[in-house]
């Protein structure tokens, strides 16, 4: 992977004179490089990782793993079906698979009663899909990479050869 | 004053700048790019084999030597990585870190009165080590040559008729490596002038800007060098404290006398993990070597820009700004910026005489640091 991109995904908001230097190339050609990702879609997005394990408020949400089955159509095989479903606002995430199911989804609602609808009313009547899996999600230890924890640090100590 | 302390441990110099460290422990919320080791932990995955060995119930002794495994398995990435083969069985012994590498090195190759060339600036227990050996060290200033140790320098220490030169490289405080040609022309000029190399390469796999090449590698060097390496620097395993020396037989032989008399063998749960680093460790390695190689870029910039000369250093994670334009000393220099701003760097007369106007900054600290730390020292100059 580019160096650019792995500086990137550590830190969205390391700034083009940083990575310049940190690269020993010139601001001008990384903006032209980010700008390429950006254009290609290799950079799709910058966001903040945000623990929602610690956030306990009124709006906070469930999640649910959705295993789901479908009959694959003609031509378009799982695409067509598979983006009617991730087209819904409530699938955070939509992977193909193989193996025993076809489709994961990743939906998010603001309670349990919320996702259960979304899968009773929009998910299992589509005529394609030929049956659900629902699991809710009990507790996130780890994101992408990010281990969801507060930990205390070990200091090393503060001076040594 | 009498004292019960043996004349040799008297004779040895205490550090000079012992309260300026006392200073720095003693502070809280100090930025320390004082600090001589990796800011990473141990990758997970050599954790993991430690405590699964304790899991597992290996709470021995090893052999004095160390586990075989582990010696083979130094044996086999050697010879992959640099195509230089060692025995496991006779070449290859386990130690408690370089540290105790170089000190059964010199034990075990030194005579009472025997001459030890040591370069400065240079990493501070060679020479005292050196002593402690019965040995003595002879300093050699690498200042005038970008700190580079070149055999026109080495020439006017022959007559000395030094036994052995201890080379560190990438070098502890500089940064400063060899490539393969200045290494060969000092193996050529140690081989005919019958000088051993104690080499120092455990900064080796943090080399960036060529192949690091270990001395042993180069032609007639095998049976002339002790190799001293360890884990510390590479895997981030400075705690665990494992370290490796090869060798010729008849040295390694000598060196394991000591240390089953002293040591017996190093920990083994250290030594489990430390294999485990070999199988698994090297992606972390490289990953880590990256990440340090942008650092290094982004501190080198920021310094000269404040109008700190300093020179890219080829490896490790060190870098050794002059200071003298801003017509304070080191030390006077480092405890300042400590009080007004809070920053920890290691004045450079802490690696050999001369280097009062040198200061070591260590940029294994996190990023956000090290860009912290540049904008403090700017304020500072000001």
């Amino acid at each position: 992977m580019d160096e650019i991109l792995e500086i990137l995904e550590k830190d969205a908001r390391a700034s083009v004179e940083d990575i310049a230097k940190m690269l020993k190339k010139k601001p001008q050609s990384i903006k032209q490089a980010i700008k390429k990702f950006e254009k290609e879609g290799v950079i799709l997005k910058y966001k903040t990782v945000v623990n929602k394990e610690l956030i306990r408020d009124t709006n906070s949400e469930v999640r649910a793993l959705i295993e789901v089955n479908i009959t694959p159509q003609k031509n378009v095989g799982f695409d067509k079906i598979a983006e009617r479903i991730y087209s819904f606002p409530e699938v955070a995430s939509c992977y193909l698979l193989s193996g025993t199911y076809d489709l994961l989804l990743i939906v998010e609602g603001k309670d349990l009663h919320t996702v259960a609808q979304f899968v009773a009313e929009k998910l299992a009547p589509l005529e394609n899909v030929r049956g659900t899996a629902t699991h809710f999600l009990l507790k996130k230890y780890k994101e992408d990479g990010v281990i969801l924890k507060h930990k205390d640090e070990f200091k090393r100590i503060a001076i040594s050869y | 004053m009498k004292t019960i302390v043996s004349k040799r441990v008297q004779q040895l110099q205490p550090s000079g700048i012992r309260a300026f460290f006392d200073l720095v422990l003693g502070m809280k919320d100090v930025i320390s790019l004082g600090v001589g080791e990796p800011d990473f932990v141990t990758p997970w995955n050599i954790r993991e084999a430690g405590i699964y060995s304790l899991e597992q119930g290996f709470t021995s002794y090893t052999s004095n030597k160390g586990l075989y495994k582990l010696r083979l398995g130094i044996a086999r990435f050697l010879k992959n990585k640099y195509n230089l083969g060692y025995s496991p069985d006779e070449e290859i012994l386990i130690t408690v870190g370089a540290s105790e590498g170089m000190d059964l090195s010199l034990r075990a190759l030194i005579n009472p009165g025997d001459k030890v060339l040591v370069p400065t600036p240079g990493y501070v227990s060679y020479g005292p080590l050196a002593e402690l050996a019965g040995g003595v060290p002879i300093y050699i200033d690498t200042k005038k040559d970008n700190f580079k140790l070149t055999t026109k320098t080495l020439s006017k220490f022959v007559s000395k008729k030094p036994k052995a030169l201890i080379l560190n490289y990438p070098n502890n405080p500089t940064g400063v490596s060899y490539t393969k040609r200045e290494l060969g022309q000092i193996n050529k000029f140690l081989l005919k002038h019958r000088i051993i190399c104690i080499s120092d390469e455990i900064y080796g796999d943090l080399t960036y800007d060529f192949e690091h090449t270990l001395f042993a590698s180069l032609p007639g060097a095998r049976s002339n060098t002790v190799y001293v390496d360890g884990f510390s620097k590479s895997y981030a395993m400075t705690g665990w404290r494992v370290g490796f020396v090869c060798g010729p037989k008849e040295i390694i032989a000598a060196m394991t006398k000591i240390h089953q008399y002293t040591i017996m063998c190093v920990p083994i749960t250290s030594q489990m993990a430390a294999s485990e680093a070999l199988v698994t460790g090297r992606r972390a390695v490289a990953q880590m070597k990256r990440e340090y190689r942008r650092r290094r870029e982004f501190v080198v910039d920021g310094l000269n820009r404040l109008g700190l000369e300093t020179a890219l250093p080829e490896g490790a994670f060190y870098v050794f700004p002059c200071i003298k334009n801003t017509g304070m000393r080191a030390l006077e220099f480092a405890e300042k910026l400590l009080k007004e701003e809070k920053v920890a760097v290691v004045p450079g007369g802490a690696f050999g005489k001369g280097f009062d106007d040198y200061l070591r900054i260590s940029y294994a600290s996190s990023f956000e640091n090290l860009k912290e730390a540049l904008k403090r020292i700017e304020e500072f100059l000001k």
